[in-house]
């Protein structure tokens, strides 16, 4: 957006090498000349070189490559080895290619001259095909083909100047010089974009670096920026400059192992997340990456995974032992496993390998396992650069991302030798939890932003049938795992049911009692009835006794007193 | 169009020379018969002085023994990469054998008889 009053952009022509274009925000200044530099072997040449094929390829721009040091042939030879087929442009006349070549041994100089030649040759390759891209490798070369220094400089000046008049947009290729850019300060003449390409070898693996050291009118990121040279070309890898703008998402997706699920609050991971499994060795890390790749494929879905310690065929057989079958989805394809030695490559080599396999794989899960044997490819510090780089990329790829990290014992275990945890959204840890004799596995979440987690460790459990997190016995013993925690839950089966027929025999035993006192109730009822009767027959037989004393007394007065004197006394 | 000057044909059988054999005599022995090539850019100063210094050397050193082409690249800008023309002018000697180049407009005399084996170093 071209604010008001402000002078427009200076025009640009993609270059279409990977990353390049985004550095420089839209590649070369257009019309210009750019100087690339860099020691022997490090890349000039190519750059140039896809610069000129997908100038012809990719944007319609037909270029001229004037070759100081290699001969047609060679070039076309070089450049068929990344799969570039200069020929085909040479005759489809969308390239010219001419080696100007210039042997001081067969010169000898007699008097004044100028290298008109060069400009006539120059003029004619541009105006032949009508060519909008013109590269210059390496021009330095005519210093040695010429004594005369002073008119070279001023040649190569003017031939500066002539490629602006041709508003062609030019490459000039420079060796490196000890104190200078450039061997020949080529760089005085080329004032609006130089490169500065580098190789560098630390720990006797290289890197190739790429920094824009100036680009005149132009805004471009500064930093050095990894770059690869592979089969497929030359690739800058611009990471560095995202910033974090990633969409996120609400999805969530799983984990592949339903109790792992449980244990987060949103039931799964966030789609696009960065989760990782820190642990030692043999503690099921691999196991649970795999246990995602199902769970993905399963849904459809494609699983990039990066292997730096099996080989595809090792792993699709050991997870079948832990009753994970990835066969199918190998064969369908949604599953692609790559295994590399992380040693085999720099770490800039690795980073675009996972670049480039992410762009053309489209997958929405990636798996890197371990992520701690990049150590063995670069310090600590490089590691650490890399995944910060790699996490960034593959999050605004949206992609959920899987990585396991191989911790050392005796290491703290919330600590990663990478130092990434910053950058890590869901971090499980398995421990091994060695008790009375035995390793067992515990895991917990560590962090998981965005959603609640359980704050228990989980006795992590592998067999045929699958991957099983339970719960660990926690009692007045401590945390008991594996047979300890198997033998704990039997004693406390025993002691259930123990308390079961205690209970049972006490309500017996109660019932017992209940009745023989019931059964006492009633004999000490039966007892007193038979008390009361008896005394209810004892009361009647002496009212009987009483009456017939008292019948027997009147009989006795009359037999003595056959009068009525007695007869107050029968009232009574 | 090739601007030629051929000054004489050659002669009609000559006897080949090894290479090996050192040629060290200003005045070659009359087999030896030199085959040259003169690239110029249109009609700058350095180009007519090259052709006048050419011709004088010729006529002088190689009289009746040499075949001289003269090329203009602003008008066969297609004939430079051949020959590998950088340096404007550049006289090619193409025989005898070796070829060699010799750049600048020729007034170094001494120079340009040494580079044409005319004369010793």
């Amino acid at each position: 957006m071209l604010l008001a009053g402000e002078p427009p952009h200076l025009e640009k022509a993609l270059t279409g090498i990977a990353g390049f274009d985004e550095i420089t925000e839209g590649g070369l200044p257009r019309g210009r000349a750019s100087l690339v530099c860099g020691s022997a072997g490090c890349g000039k040449t190519l750059f140039a070189t896809e610069f000129l094929v997908n100038g012809a390829r990719l944007f319609s721009e037909p270029g001229v490559l004037m070759a100081f040091e290699e001969t047609s042939d060679e070039l076309i030879v070089n450049a068929a080895s990344l799969k570039f087929d200069l020929d085909t442009l040479v005759r489809n006349r969308t390239l010219v290619i001419d080696h100007v070549h210039v042997d001081s041994h067969q010169v000898a100089e007699t008097g004044e001259y100028d290298l008109e030649g060069l400009f006539i040759r120059l003029r004619h390759a541009i105006e032949s095909i009508g060519a909008r891209r013109v590269v210059l490798d390496t021009i330095e070369t005519l210093f040695s083909g010429f004594s005369n220094e002073g008119l070279l400089r001023s040649e190569i000046r003017r031939l500066f100047q002539f490629l602006k008049s041709f508003a062609v947009t030019a490459v000039i290729t420079a060796e490196r010089g000890e104190k200078s850019l450039t061997r020949f300060g080529l760089e005085e003449y080329v004032a609006d974009c130089v490169i500065l390409l580098d190789h560098r070898i630390a720990d006797q693996v290289s890197t190739r670096r790429m920094r824009v050291v100036k680009y005149r009118g132009s805004t471009h990121g500064s930093n050095e920026y990894p770059f690869l040279i592979d089969e497929r070309g030359f690739s800058v890898l611009p990471i560095t400059s995202l910033g974090l703008r990633h969409q996120v998402s609400n999805e969530v997706i799983s984990t592949g192992v339903a109790d792992l699920d449980a244990m987060m609050g949103a039931g799964g991971l966030y789609r696009g997340t960065t989760a990782m499994i820190s642990g030692t060795a043999g503690t099921g890390k691999t196991s649970l990456a795999n246990a995602m790749a199902r769970a993905t494929c399963e849904r459809g879905e494609r699983v990039l995974y990066f292997a730096f310690e099996e080989s595809p065929e090792q792993i699709a057989r050991n997870m079948r032992s832990v009753g994970i079958d990835l066969r199918p989805h190998l064969e369908s394809g949604l599953l692609r496993i790559l295994a590399q030695r992380p040693f085999m490559f720099g770490l800039e080599m690795h980073l675009v390998t996972i670049h480039r396999e992410s762009e053309q794989f489209n997958p929405s899960v990636v798996i890197l396992d371990p992520i701690s044997n990049f150590l063995s490819g670069g310090t600590a510090r490089d590691v650490n650069a890399m995944m910060v780089r790699l996490v960034d990329y593959l999050k605004s790829r949206g992609v959920t991302t899987f990585l396991t990290c191989l911790t050392e014992g005796g290491e703290a275990v919330e600590a990663t030798n990478i130092g990434i945890s910053s950058i890590i959204d869901v971090w499980l840890l398995v421990r091994d939890l060695e008790v009375s004799g035995e390793r067992n596995r515990g895991l917990f979440v560590l962090k998981a932003r965005g959603m609640g987690h359980s704050n228990q460790v989980r006795e992590f459990t592998m067999d045929s049938r699958g991957i099983h997190l339970s719960e660990v016995y926690l009692g007045p013993a401590g945390m008991l795992t594996g047979s300890a925690r198997v033998a704990q839950e039997a004693s406390e089966r025993d002691a259930a049911l123990r308390r079961k027929d205690d209970t049972a025999r006490k309500m017996a035993q109660l019932e017992r009692r209940r009745q023989a006192m019931e059964a006492r109730i009633a004999a000490i009822r039966a007892e007193f009835e038979a008390e009361e009767t008896e005394a209810r027959e004892g009361f009647a037989s002496d009212a009987e006794v009483e009456r017939r004393l008292v019948e027997d007394r009147a009989e006795m007065w009359r037999s003595r007193h056959f009068g009525g004197s007695s007869s107050g006394r029968s009232k009574t | 169009m090739k601007t030629k000057s051929v000054a004489k044909k050659p002669p009609p059988a000559r006897a080949k020379k090894s290479a090996s054999v050192k040629r060290s005599k200003a005045q070659a022995s009359g087999d030896e018969f030199w085959r040259m090539r003169l690239y110029v850019a249109g009609q700058s100063p350095r180009s007519s002085a090259a052709i006048t210094n050419l011709r004088k050397i010729c006529n002088e050193y190689l009289a009746g023994r040499y075949e001289v082409e003269i090329v203009d690249l602003v008008r066969h800008p297609e004939l430079a990469k051949a020959d590998q023309i950088v340096a404007i002018p550049t006289l090619v000697k193409k025989l005898p054998v070796p070829v060699r180049h010799i750049i600048g407009d020729l007034s170094a005399t001494q120079r340009v008889l040494v580079s044409l084996e005319l004369l010793d170093a």
